[in-house]
């Protein structure tokens, strides 16, 4: 019997067939409705009604302050919980990881009702604070995201490197300043696009915190509800872009930084 | 004014770590200015955690490290004017080669003087300029022979160039000590020939102290000017290659350092110590009856005629191995290696000749006695011309005794040990010695005895077959003192003997 033979190419054809079905050209279907009218003629003016709109724009300023303010926070509280769970000898750290981690085994739904309800316990009308409960939810909510790769960046990084640094005349400030923090920049990089990203088209947990100011996922799910497929699509172009550009400008951060990484292999 | 000749000084510096296991223990040492000193030791023997403490990332336990006459045990490494080459090169990845030697250069604060309008000096301490910078790195690559390399990234340079950008990256700092941990463990035996030599030179034209950690012996003899040898944690001998290699203080070092025949002995006269059935002349006085080792190296055995030879053996083997033979000769059960720069032919009977001061005696340092037994029909073990209780389940885990004396393993199987053939050791501190000479398992005259400043240590010999039980005692024996042998059951450690497994 002959036996069953794959080449790696023929092994990509499941993948590769994925990739065209749901995402190439589901790309070219946002392409074509943004830039047509509902009737299918080519047109720019859904073009213009976005940018046009002092609105949209505005949601879409919103919705990227939104965004940058979690994606702070959530650096803030999770670049120095990564660097004690990876650098100090703690005995019981890998329980102090699992608490971080743990809450992403727990239903989103439930958990974002939960922190509705505590919420609504400390401020009475939780209405009234849009902007502070969107953050509070979405740091809650994409918090992991930002550890986990603060944590594997630190738990790399060589120990010999902070006592050359050391050795050479660095009191511990400096070392951080000058080792750690350099060489932890690939792991601040994709935790902040593993937040940054998501919290501006998030807006289930708006919702859930019965929160009324729209950010960019609130406003294509508008659009699509009531139908309007060619304004929809023209945001989630917008979108699109965005992100492209964020891609672009942090890989070629975590490219030079790769290609340094390997060095020391 | 010899003790500011000292550049560096370590006293009674002890390493435990955490989990209780002692790293160094009483380590002392003084280092001259300008010397280059080696750690020589097998790894895991504590050479790299004292050169550690030195650097400051592990503090001592307890001890003194003076720098110049100061003490700096407790000071962080970035407080202490000495510098590391790490074994692994630890470059910074993210700075280039020009950053990475500069990175001490910009932490650094010099002190200049001023004179200010009115005539008064003050003191400002300063960064050193851009241009001061430039020129000290500059001259940091030359000394590595590496000119040019300035822009070029960590990840671009082979491990030979790692290296010798991380010896610049220390010596730029112009540091009092320069520390090297197994600078060169990681390059190919070429590269590690050329470097060697480059470190020797580097040493002379830099006059700074070196330290440099290693376990290649050879390495250890080409570089240093003095070798502190360490095993277990402990100094073993502290010595110029030329003493370390002729002169060793103890087994250890002699089979750590070269090749070694080494050979248990009993002193037999004055300047005369018996081994290997032979009386030989030494030139190091023991008292007689003493268990020495003896130590002699492959190339001080010299082959004659056998009528002329104190020993006569048959050639096993002859091996050559470029500038010698090596040569492996059988005498009754010993086994001698020789080298030499003449052969004899396979199986033919030699003579050996060993001229006096190529024997080198060393005091036993006994902690155990060691003995061959054999378990008696009643679960007893016979050794040392003696029987003893013992307990020997001990030879199969988790094994017990039946009521009719068998053996029943862990797996249930039983056996009669009767007959088996087993390891015995007993710790000299287990051995009691008593006037009632039925009570003990066996019998024997003191035939030495030596005060240790806190206890005496006896060997008692059995009349028999001159077995040997060599024990401390605090209490005050007589030298020909008939006395019996008494080893609490618990004590005595036995295992069995495996195929192949030689005791020495």
């Amino acid at each position: 019997m002959r036996k069953l033979r794959f080449s790696r190419s023929q092994l990509c054809i499941p993948y590769a067939a994925f990739l065209i079905l749901f995402v190439i050209a589901p790309l070219f279907v946002i392409v074509y409705y943004a830039f047509t009218n509902g009737q299918g003629q080519f047109t720019f003016s859904n073009f213009l009604n976005f940018f046009a709109s002092t609105n949209t724009l505005g949601t879409l300023l919103y919705s990227f302050a939104l965004a940058a303010v979690t994606t702070l926070v959530c650096l803030a509280i999770a670049y120095p919980t990564a660097y004690i769970l990876a650098r100090s000898g703690l005995k019981k750290k890998y329980v102090l990881l699992m608490l971080f981690v743990l809450p992403m085994w727990i239903n989103f739904t439930l958990r974002i009702t939960a922190l509705k309800e505590i919420l609504s316990l400390i401020e009475g009308n939780i209405s009234a604070y849009p902007f502070l409960n969107s953050v509070i939810g979405m740091t809650y909510d994409f918090l992991p995201f930002m550890i986990l790769p603060l944590y594997t960046s630190l738990l790399k990084l060589d120990n010999s490197l902070l006592e050359a640094a050391a050795d050479l005349g660095a009191d511990k400030f400096t070392v951080f300043l000058r080792v750690t923090l350099p060489l932890s920049v690939p792991g601040i990089i994709s935790g902040m696009t593993m937040v940054l990203l998501p919290s501006m088209t998030n807006y289930v947990v708006l919702d859930m915190l019965y929160n009324s100011t729209y950010i960019m996922g609130s406003l294509i799910g508008s659009y699509f509800s009531a139908y309007d497929w060619n304004n929809g699509s023209l945001i989630s172009l917008v979108l699109l872009v965005i992100i492209l550009i964020v891609t672009l400008v942090t890989n070629r951060f975590s490219d030079k930084d790769a290609g340094a990484r390997g060095a020391v292999l | 004014m010899s003790q500011s000749k000292n550049i560096i000084e370590l006293t009674d510096v002890k390493k435990v770590y955490d989990n209780d296991t002692v790293a160094v223990d009483s380590f002392n040492l003084e280092v001259k200015k300008g010397e280059f000193v080696t750690f020589l030791g097998p790894s895991g023997c504590g050479k790299t955690t004292t050169l550690r403490m030195i650097a400051g990332f592990e503090l001592p336990t307890s001890g003194q490290i003076l720098l110049n006459g100061e003490d700096i045990s407790n000071l962080p490494p970035n407080k202490r004017p000495v510098n590391t080459v790490f074994q692994k090169y630890a470059l910074f990845p993210h700075l280039n080669i020009y950053e990475n030697i500069a990175f001490g250069l910009r932490l650094k604060r010099i002190e200049n003087t001023y004179v200010n309008k009115k005539g008064e000096t003050y003191v400002k301490k300063q960064k050193l300029t851009k241009a001061e910078i430039d020129k000290k790195v500059k001259k940091a690559l030359e000394i590595v022979d590496l000119e040019g390399f300035e822009k070029r990234s960590v990840s671009t340079l082979s491990g030979g160039q790692q290296q010798r950008i991380a010896i610049a990256r220390a010596i730029v700092n112009e540091p009092e000590i320069l520390l090297l941990d197994e600078p060169l463990g990681a390059l190919d035996l070429k590269m590690r020939k050329e470097m060697q030599i480059e470190l020797k030179k580097m040493h002379k034209k830099l006059g700074i102290t070196f330290i440099y950690v290693t376990h290649d012996q050879e390495e250890a003899l080409t570089l240093s000017d003095k070798i502190v040898v360490i095993n277990d944690g402990e100094i073993q001998q502290i010595g110029t290659p030329d003493e370390i290699y002729n002169e060793p203080v103890n087994t250890f070092v002699a089979d750590f350092i070269g090749e070694s025949n080494i050979f248990n002995g009993t002193v037999v006269g004055k300047l005369k110590v018996k081994f290997c059935g032979a009386t030989f002349d030494c030139l190091d006085d023991y008292e007689i009856n003493q268990l020495v080792d003896v130590v002699v190296r492959p190339e001080d055995i010299k082959i004659c005629s056998p009528a002329e030879g104190r020993l006569k053996g048959k050639v096993i083997s002859s091996i050559f191995k470029g500038v010698h033979y090596e040569i492996t000769v059988a005498i009754g059960k010993f086994e001698i290696i020789i080298q030499s720069t003449s052969t004899a032919p396979v199986g033919s009977v030699i003579g050996l000749r060993i001229e006096p001061d190529g024997i080198h005696l060393m005091e036993k340092v006994y902690t155990v006695n060691r003995y061959d037994g054999v378990i008696t029909k009643t679960n007893k073990v016979e050794f040392g011309d003696g029987e003893f209780e013992c307990d020997v389940t001990q030879l199969y885990a988790g094994s017990s005794l039946d009521e009719e004396g068998y053996l029943i393993t862990a797996q249930g199987e039983k056996t009669d040990l009767a007959g088996t053939e087993v390891n015995v050791e007993v710790d000299t501190h287990d051995i009691i010695m008593t006037d009632d000479i039925s009570a003990g398992g066996a019998q024997g005259n003191i035939i030495s005895m030596i005060y240790k400043g806190d206890h005496y240590r006896y060997i008692v010999r059995t009349e028999e077959n001159e077995e040997d039980y060599v024990l401390s005692c605090p209490d005050l024996w007589n030298t020909g003192d008939l006395v019996g042998i008494i080893i609490p059951k618990e004590k005595i450690k036995i295992s069995l003997k495996h195929d192949g497994e030689n005791d020495r």
